[in-house]
């Protein structure tokens, strides 16, 4: 009988293989164990911040949303109500929910139209080409957006270069700051490359031989986009819309440099409510209501992209 | 009337001249395939064909209707792509019917067309299948159905079997070619496999350097290739070289005289192709009378089960010979000294 060598007895809780020894299915179970503790570890922090900064103040501004303003414009935490909730069934801020989702999604259609056909050029360039002009879709974004803001007010405004065109071309005098044309325009070139980036990730992604294919089983140039560049770009469709339109329904920036006093968005109105009506039920749950929505239009919307793929 | 018709069609890409001045005129009803190496213009042809490309220059007629400048959706031909191109977000009935659907066929016309192709290429009960779900070998069964449901009067294949292991490629060979009988469509048929275009085809285009060089049946192109390139393309060949001396002998580069006829002039730079299976090794010296012999030496041997392959090593080159594995087969070890021995009607001459 030939001597075997016995392997070394493995130390218990030592799965670190270190050591080589003979596979046991005790030290395959630790191994994977530690995985997946090693994978929490390494996620913790970013799990923490979450918690910490926004699972915890969202929870506090739910439980402000059914509390009750006092006299003094502060809370009472005590009674929970649904006040806050029945207010925004009132005509004034209902007009100003419906105008947001109303602008935010003329944002989003616009920039959809503007976007999509630059990104199926994009997509199709040589590769030299495709850097180069990423580089110019994130250009903007090198400049504060607050400064990129203002510049519009100077370009549309009084005596700007845009009234200054309109009336040089025989237009008559057209200022169109403060207005919510104005407000759309800000949005839109803000939100542009939000949309532009995922739907040319997206259509570069595509096999460009399927639509040779489409184009040899009789489809025409549109049927080919309808038929099979869409439902195949769809994706980033999605994801683009909500990029859009999210920011879109809250923003505030814009609003409030282009948009004057007569286009009141959400976004405005929520402020107003917690710093100069100091009713912080109503603002919280406002807040609430808008996140509502994004929340119902997102899924929604991928609820039906997931139908086309 | 001629299925597909090229004439003088030449294609740049730039300065790259990918197809160079071609006729080309591919019978109704034929099995035709377009063989040469990647980067040869092949698949150039067939784009242009198909519509996907344009001529550069010269006209290209279907069924006697120039078509050069038409779309593909235009014209009365469809594609299996190399790789399918299967459109990933339609199941296979959807992507069968895609095509007479762009055409404008009432829905109810439509399915039972594509339902009939789809047992054709016996994929009954797959119709909800994605292709992601399915097996290369049914992707390309459900490419086939979705271009011949629209009965184009050509169909042309890209490499349709590149993408497939050997066993199911060789049964897809057969298929094919019972298909296209049954149909009597014509079909063109790119491939850069020679074995493939032998098995299958009709006729043969075998193309380089965007130039057509040869067309003809596979006997043809295998007994009489029209060139050195074609020679040693098209299977396996040795190439001897050498100079015309008269029409009926070449004299090879070591001064040995064989017997070879040719068309060529005397003193032009030739090359006798000699097949492997054509020559055999017998012992030096007893080559039999008539039969042409070069002598040399056994350098190795590779064992194929149904064949030997000798190696001979010559003076001035070195030799492939291919022994069927009969019974009684002698195997004659590295080192031997033998001639290998030929019929002067086995060989072909060919210039450049």
């Amino acid at each position: 009988m030939t001597a075997v060598e016995q392997p070394p007895a493995s130390p218990p809780g030592a799965a670190d293989g270190s050591e080589p020894r003979v596979a046991t299915p005790e030290f395959e179970a630790a191994a994977v164990r530690q995985e997946s503790r090693r994978g929490f570890l390494l996620a913790l922090p970013a799990y923490a911040y979450l918690v910490l900064f926004f699972a915890v103040p969202l929870l506090i501004v739910i439980e402000y949303s059914f509390a009750t303003r006092n006299r003094f414009g502060g809370t009472d935490l005590s009674g929970w109500n649904l006040d806050s909730y029945a207010k925004l069934a009132e005509p004034i801020v209902r007009d100003i929910l419906f105008r947001s989702i109303w602008l935010a999604v003329l944002t989003t259609a616009i920039c959809l139209l503007i976007g999509y056909p630059f990104a199926y050029y994009l997509a199709t360039r040589s590769p030299v080409v495709r850097n180069v002009m990423l580089v110019f879709v994130m250009i903007p974004f090198w400049t504060n957006f607050l400064v990129r803001n203002y510049a519009w007010r100077v370009i549309l405004g009084h005596d700007g270069p845009f009234t200054q065109t309109t009336e040089f071309l025989g237009l008559g005098e057209h200022e169109f700051l403060f207005t919510p044309t104005a407000v759309v325009l800000g949005l839109v070139y803000g939100f542009l490359p939000f949309m532009i980036l995922p739907l040319y990730a997206s259509i570069e992604r595509i096999d460009a031989r399927l639509l040779e294919a489409s184009r040899d089983l009789y489809a025409s140039g549109w049927q080919s986009f309808r038929h099979v560049l869409l439902p195949l770009s769809m994706p980033g469709v999605i994801a683009g819309s909500i990029l859009c339109f999210v920011p879109s329904l809250g923003a505030y920036v814009t609003p409030e440099i282009l948009g004057g006093a007569k286009t009141t968005l959400l976004g405005s109105y929520i402020v107003i409510q917690f710093l100069e009506a100091r009713n912080w039920p109503v603002g919280a749950a406002l807040s609430f209501v808008l996140m509502a929505i994004m929340l119902a239009a997102t899924i929604v919307y991928f609820r039906k992209g997931g139908r086309t793929l | 009337m001629n299925a597909v018709e090229l004439l003088g069609i030449t294609k740049r890409f730039g300065d790259v001249v990918a197809v160079d001045n071609i006729d080309l005129a591919i019978a109704d009803g034929e099995f035709f395939a377009m063989l040469g190496p990647s980067g040869c213009g092949k698949t150039t042809t067939l784009r242009m064909i198909a519509g996907l490309e344009f001529p550069t220059v010269g006209s290209l007629k279907i069924f006697g209707d120039e078509v050069g400048t038409l779309p593909p959706n235009k014209r009365p031909v469809n594609t299996v792509f190399q790789n399918y191109a299967l459109f990933p977000h339609l199941n296979v009935i959807d992507n069968v019917v895609f095509g007479l659907k762009m055409q404008g066929v009432d829905k109810a016309t439509a399915r039972s067309r594509a339902a009939k192709l789809i047992e054709l290429v016996q994929l009954s009960g797959l119709e909800s299948r994605r292709p992601s779900q399915m097996s290369g070998g049914q992707q390309q069964r459900v490419a086939l159905a979705r271009a011949l449901v629209n009965e184009p009067k050509v169909l042309l294949l890209d490499e349709p079997l590149g993408a497939l292991d050997l066993k199911l490629r060789q049964e897809m060979q057969g298929e094919l070619k019972t298909l296209q009988r049954e149909l009597g469509v014509s079909f063109v048929f790119v491939t850069h496999d020679q074995e493939e275009a032998l098995t299958m085809s009709d006729r043969i285009a075998v193309m380089h350097d965007g130039a057509l060089l040869q067309v003809g049946s596979p006997e043809e192109i295998y007994e009489r290739p029209a060139n050195r390139f074609v020679a040693d393309f098209i299977g396996q060949t040795n190439l001897l070289e050498g100079t015309v001396e008269n029409q009926d002998t070449v004299c090879l580069t070591n001064g040995a005289r064989v017997a070879a006829s040719s068309a060529f002039g005397a003193g032009t730079p030739v090359a006798v192709s000699l097949r492997p299976e054509r020559a055999h090794l017998v012992d030096q010296g007893a080559a039999a009378p008539g039969q042409s012999f070069v002598d040399g030496i056994v350098e190795s041997v590779t064992y194929l089960g149904n064949a030997r392959v000798y190696d001979v090593r010559l003076d001035w080159m070195k030799l492939e010979v291919r022994e069927e594995n009969r019974p009684g087969a002698m195997l004659r070890e590295p080192g031997t000294a033998v001639s290998v021995a030929w019929e002067p009607s086995a060989v072909s001459v060919v210039g450049d």
